[in-house]
């Protein structure tokens, strides 16, 4: 298969990442991912994957290839000097209750 | 709409008009659920057959839709027939020549370029059809049409996605999609015949004629065609005909024993 042309397996299909959108006011969350042939494909194919029980109302995928993630090994490095500085969460202050999405 | 006659109809009732036992009608409103629910049985045998688990659901979502329909007419035709049939009657233990749905739909699923080039024509069929048919005199055709509107809109959508993309991709994917779109042209015009209970429904304001929906369907078909560079083929000699007087193709009789099987075997079995 190693010498297939581009595009000519099903193997070859890229992956896209999915992002729904489950309602007017949230943000899209991640939902998940799938294989389709481009982008207009894609975003069909994340209707019919994800949206199906009317989990949205607004979908964006985004190659999976252009997504920058940030590596495990740098865990360390990255995330745990946050860890003492407790004076940059806004836990010194009284949520009023009819706040949603907190 | 030019092609309904509802408002020049004395006496045609406004709501359904359709008097227990009205056979002929009864039989226009089975042809419209007959080709939903055996397409959706071919549909449904890409379910871990498609090229991609995605397309699986793509596909089984559409059969789904296609199910759907033919559950919101098969009761009402029980209540016009006289029989009081529900839908699993209709669906499951109707035999062969009861069934009025035309030739391209019982066909055997062919490669995935076959399948897509009759979704493309049996979909942009029911684009026109359901949008024709919401302004139907009969409440319950007008309802079951406004839903599939919806439906079998992204129905074509997804075909006319496919057959660009194969019609205008490889050379093999080319020369596969055209020789699709020629095996399955002489099981299109079926679609169009005015046959008798189709005219009588147009005389009672709640059906559509099918020769009127030809041009709209094939020009959607044709510019679809066109932008994935194939070519629609010209008609064929031969066509298929007789399906909505209950004259099937053989494959018929095989996706009627697939389909009623378990049913037939355990009759009046629920879960």
């Amino acid at each position: 298969m190693t010498d297939a042309p581009e595009g000519a397996t099903e193997r070859s299909w890229p992956l896209w990442e999915v992002f729904v959108r489950g309602k007017r006011g949230l943000s899209h969350v991640h939902v998940g991912s799938l294989h389709a042939p481009d982008a207009e494909m894609a975003l069909r194919n994340a209707r019919d994957v994800y949206t199906r029980r009317q989990e949205g109302v607004s979908i964006w995928v985004v190659k999976a290839d252009d997504v920058t993630a940030s590596s495990p090994s740098e865990k360390d490095s990255f995330f745990d000097p946050a860890g003492d500085k407790i004076y940059r969460h806004p836990t010194f202050y009284d949520v009023p209750e009819d706040v949603e999405y907190l | 709409m030019s092609t309904m006659r509802n408002e020049s109809l004395p006496g045609a009732a406004e709501n359904t008009g359709a008097a227990p036992g009205d056979k002929p009608y009864a039989g226009y409103l089975l042809g419209l659920a007959d080709d939903a629910m055996v397409y959706a049985q071919r549909l449904g045998e890409w379910m871990t057959n498609a090229p991609q688990i995605e397309e699986d659901m793509a596909l089984g979502n559409i059969a789904l839709d296609l199910l759907g329909q033919a559950r919101g007419l098969y009761p009402y035709i029980g209540s016009i027939d006289g029989s009081g049939r529900g839908e699993d009657d209709y669906a499951m233990q109707r035999d062969e020549r009861d069934w009025r749905n035309v030739h391209l739909v019982e066909q055997e699923r062919g490669d995935f370029a076959d399948e897509m080039a009759r979704l493309l024509w049996f979909s942009a069929y029911q684009v026109e059809l359901h949008t024709a048919l919401t302004g139907s005199g009969d409440d319950v055709v007008a309802g079951v049409a406004g839903k599939a509107l919806k439906e079998v809109r992204y129905h074509l959508d997804h075909a006319s996605l496919w057959v660009v993309r194969l019609g205008d991709g490889t050379e093999e994917s080319h020369r596969r999609m055209q020789a699709a779109l020629d095996r399955v042209l002489p099981y299109v015009a079926e679609l169009f015949d005015d046959d008798e209970a189709s005219v009588l429904a147009v005389d009672r304001g709640a059906g559509v004629l099918p020769s009127s929906l030809h041009d709209r369907v094939e020009g959607r078909v044709a510019a679809v065609v066109a932008q994935a560079t194939l070519t629609l083929p010209d008609g064929s000699r031969w066509r298929s005909r007789g399906g909505r007087s209950g004259i099937h193709s053989r494959p018929m009789g095989y996706l009627l024993a697939e389909m009623q099987h378990i049913a037939r075997s355990h009759p009046g079995a629920t879960w």
